[in-house]
């Protein structure tokens, strides 16, 4: 049990301008779960990618039972024994299951899929997972496909399984049977190291744990050893609050109005069907719920990018059915959409530019069609200022921030209005701990302000930390709503996975 | 009206379809396996009147039909080696790198044969009759039959080894190829050069199994309804197969139409597969086949 497996030595990985790992040096033990946790940009992702042969280490080496381990490829590592599963998954959706488990394999070039799918059957049946190894790996669901990627470096045999933040995309359910499967694994003997930012994760799950922070390891503890904010403050490097000091609200009229809107998605699966919900100025609603059950419909619906085929969407009492994208941000809204790069920023256009963006049509931005460049320059260092945005200059490329900076940015151009709704999609996705803290906050004083906030998200800390109400939808409505006090993760869950959450009692 | 449908007239039509769909449906054959390794080549029109070109000038010289077709293979896959240099290597943009070489195709083509032939008319090459096989009933040239014969052959290549699932994975998600130790250079290269061969040889028949001669725009827009066979076959062998038998037979109706004296104007049936491409696209567009990746460079560590 105490044996070692995998020892990382004094290994150092450089990119242009960082270190992404500084003389890291880890031992994994065989058939123990350990978590590396890390804030992003901790290097927990660079060393993962090392181990799988993604990323050649600069200096240091790594050994692997016993033998210096030379890895050129992820196909190098995985044939000695090390599989990963990535966060983003490496999967060819419009092909089978069984199919994007042969991608890759020495299977013969005659291709006979049967003993693959046989083999598949044996490892679900073992598992208790119910996927059918011939459909479409596409319209599976996200947990379904985190299956597939996991068996998929399963049937390779590996010893040791590195999982990248896996629980990021599922319910608390969800999360639950994972851990459950998980640890049954590592009671068969295989060898699991998991990359998180999660704390209760940690706790729940590890055996050990090493914690790295820029790229440095602060230490390996065992997890009995510890209590959570211990490890926080490992991770952070101070203190680290964990609950707001929120002041009660004090909810005012309706701004938004959502009233039965249906709004079919061209790939069919998160579409809208017949969703009502409201948000009064001064209160933040959550929207809790698993991705892919109507959020993205309903931010397009909201801003003004999609027309929903029934229904009314009211901000302050106007219907925003026949209005442009600019004019609803007349009427006092403001958005911060889930895919800043794609959605919320130009990325090769100057931060100044970014800042105005939307804006820029108008006074003082711009005269007679022509754009103010002082006005621009003046109210681009406001907000750099105001927001403690971190960039060279102004004049700074956008690309080149980073994710924490690149929010910034929208929540000082979205703010900047002093809107009378401000709806955020996922606002602190793939943001670090003192990045998200600083868009939480600036959330609840928008709200202290007397906006309507729509907080949409798939962070159920998030969720309770900072809402009045939370809603939670499935498969595009609501199901349940309910407030933090009376709210408890496991009822929450069950809703957020579809479970019928109509009182048993009105059936009898 | 009633002259259209004498047995004469239908039977020219019959084999005008088989003739006029052989180049296209090698083309697009082609153009199908390239693009599904996520390679867009829009060269197609260059890169068949190459084949056309040294088709013509080496059966011309050594007087053997064969040595044409090895010939037409090669102009094709010298020009598409060329456009995987751009696009698999240096990773220039796929439509950029495709219209470029287009027009380096059909100048390179043209400007040999002026040069060599000096802006003689038609030369005589050793038959158009040596490329049919020899069934007498059945007058087929060899290049139809590899043509059909093809079809199958690329299915089976697809959809049947795992080189070819390899392939087409490349084309929707080559990060996961790579993160598996798929090799894709390798694989884009051989989709793009196949590709490049086959449309050579497709230009080839043109010239030598079709009219036996070669004049700079003996393609004249084939190699763009090749791409457009490929999107009105939703990226399925099977399909491009009966894509390319509708173009080519609305093609040899269109002319039979004109040959008569039936009052319908032929334009309608000129336009006809472009309208029928667009309404398949629009129908296809929720299960579309598209290569997911098409057109997308794809770089190592950019995630």
């Amino acid at each position: 049990m105490t044996e070692t497996i995998l020892a990382v030595d004094r290994v150092t990985k450089r990119f242009p301008g960082v270190v992404a790992n500084d003389a890291v040096s880890v031992d994994i033990r065989r058939g123990e779960i350990h978590c590396l946790l890390g804030e992003n940009g901790a290097g927990k992702t660079t060393l993962a990618d090392i181990l799988y042969g993604v990323y050649r280490p600069d200096e240091g080496s790594v050994t692997f039972r016993g033998e210096t381990l030379e890895l050129h490829t992820p196909r190098d590592a995985i044939a000695a024994g090390i599989g990963m599963v990535h966060q983003h998954f490496e999967l060819v959706p419009p092909m089978s299951v069984v199919e994007n488990v042969v991608i890759g394999t020495s299977a013969s070039q005659w291709l006979d899929l049967s003993e693959v799918r046989d083999r598949l059957n044996e490892f679900f049946h073992n598992y208790d997972v119910e996927i059918d190894p011939d459909a479409e790996v596409g319209r599976l669901s996200v947990g379904e496909q985190q299956w597939v990627e996991i068996f998929k470096t399963l049937y390779f045999g590996v010893e040791v399984l590195i999982l990248d933040e896996p629980t990021a995309v599922l319910t608390p359910q969800g999360v639950q049977e994972l851990f459950r499967i998980l640890r049954r694994m590592r009671d068969e003997g295989l060898t699991i190291i998991l990359i998180t930012h999660k704390l209760k994760e940690v706790m729940e799950l590890s055996d050990r744990v090493t914690v790295l922070r820029l790229g440095k390891v602060v230490g390996t503890v065992n997890t009995a050893d510890v209590e959570m904010r211990d490890l926080a403050q490992m991770m952070v490097g101070r203190e680290v609050l964990f609950q707001f000091d929120k002041e009660r609200s004090h909810p005012g009229e309706a701004v938004l109005e959502v009233d039965g809107i249906h709004l079919a998605s061209v790939t069919g699966r998160g579409s809208l069907k017949g969703l009502s919900l409201s948000v009064h100025a001064g209160e933040v609603v959550g929207l809790a719920g698993v991705s892919g059950n109507g959020q993205n419909a309903l931010f397009d619906a909201l801003v003004g990018v999609e027309q929903p085929s029934a229904g009314a969407i009211r901000i302050g009492g106007v219907d925003i059915a026949e209005l442009s994208a600019n004019r609803i941000g007349q009427l006092g809204m403001a958005s911060v959409p889930a895919d800043r790069i794609a959605q919320g920023l130009l990325m090769d256009f100057k931060v100044k530019e970014n800042l105005v963006l939307g804006r820029h049509r108008s006074n003082p931005f711009s005269r007679a069609g022509v754009l103010n460049r002082s006005a621009i320059d003046g109210f681009a260092a406001e907000s750099i200022e105001g927001f403690d945005i971190r960039t060279p200059s102004a004049s700074q490329l956008t690309r080149t921030l980073s994710g924490g900076n690149l929010q910034k940015v929208i929540m000082a151009r979205e703010l900047s209005g002093e809107p009378r709704l401000l709806v955020a999609h996922q606002p602190t996705r793939g943001l670090d701990i003192s990045a998200s803290e600083y868009v939480r906050r600036r959330l609840l004083e928008e709200r202290d302000r007397g906006a309507a906030v729509l907080l949409m998200s798939e962070d159920l800390d998030e969720i309770f930390q900072l809402s009045d109400r939370i809603a939670v939808i499935y498969d595009g409505r609501i199901v349940s709503e309910t407030t933090p006090e009376q709210a408890d993760l496991e009822s929450l869950g069950l809703s957020m996975a579809g479970v019928d959450t109509v009182e048993a009692g009105s059936a009898a | 009206m009633e002259d259209l449908f004498t047995s004469a007239v239908l039977v020219g039509i019959f084999w005008a379809t088989l003739r006029i769909a052989t180049p296209l449906l090698l083309a697009a054959l082609g153009e199908l396996v390239c693009e599904s390794s996520g390679i867009l080549n829009l060269s197609l029109e260059g890169t068949m009147t190459m084949g056309a070109f040294a088709g013509f000038y080496v059966a011309n010289e050594t007087g053997s039909i064969l040595a044409g077709l090895v010939a037409a293979g090669i102009g094709g896959a010298f020009l598409s080696l060329i456009m995987a240099l751009m696009t698999v290597t240096a990773k220039v943009n796929q439509v950029v790198a495709g219209l470029a070489l287009n027009i380096l195709g059909l100048g390179l083509a043209f400007f040999w044969y002026r040069s060599i032939y000096e802006a003689e008319g038609s030369i005589d090459i050793p038959t158009v009759e040596t490329m049919q096989a020899p069934f007498e009933f059945f007058p087929i040239p060899w290049l139809t039959i590899l043509a059909f014969v093809m079809v199958p052959v690329v299915w089976v290549f697809l959809y049947r080894t795992k080189y070819g699932l390899e392939l087409r994975s490349v084309g929707h998600n080559p990060e996961a190829c790579d993160m598996r130790g798929v090799g894709i250079i390798s694989r884009q290269y051989v989709a793009v050069v196949f590709g490049g061969v086959m449309a050579g040889l497709a230009g080839s028949f043109l010239s030598l199994g079709s009219t036996g001669l070669f004049f700079p725009d003996i393609i004249s827009g084939r190699g763009w309804i090749a791409l457009a066979i490929v999107i009105f076959g939703n990226w399925r062998a099977t399909w491009v197969l009966v894509g390319s038998l509708l173009f080519g037979f609305l093609e040899a109706t269109q002319l039979a139409l004109q040959a008569s004296d039936v009052d319908l104007p032929y334009q309608l049936l000129l336009a006809l597969p472009f309208v029928l491409t667009i309404v398949a696209l629009v129908f296809n567009r929720s299960r579309s086949n598209v290569p997911l990746s098409l057109t997308i460079p794809y770089h190592r560590g950019e995630r």
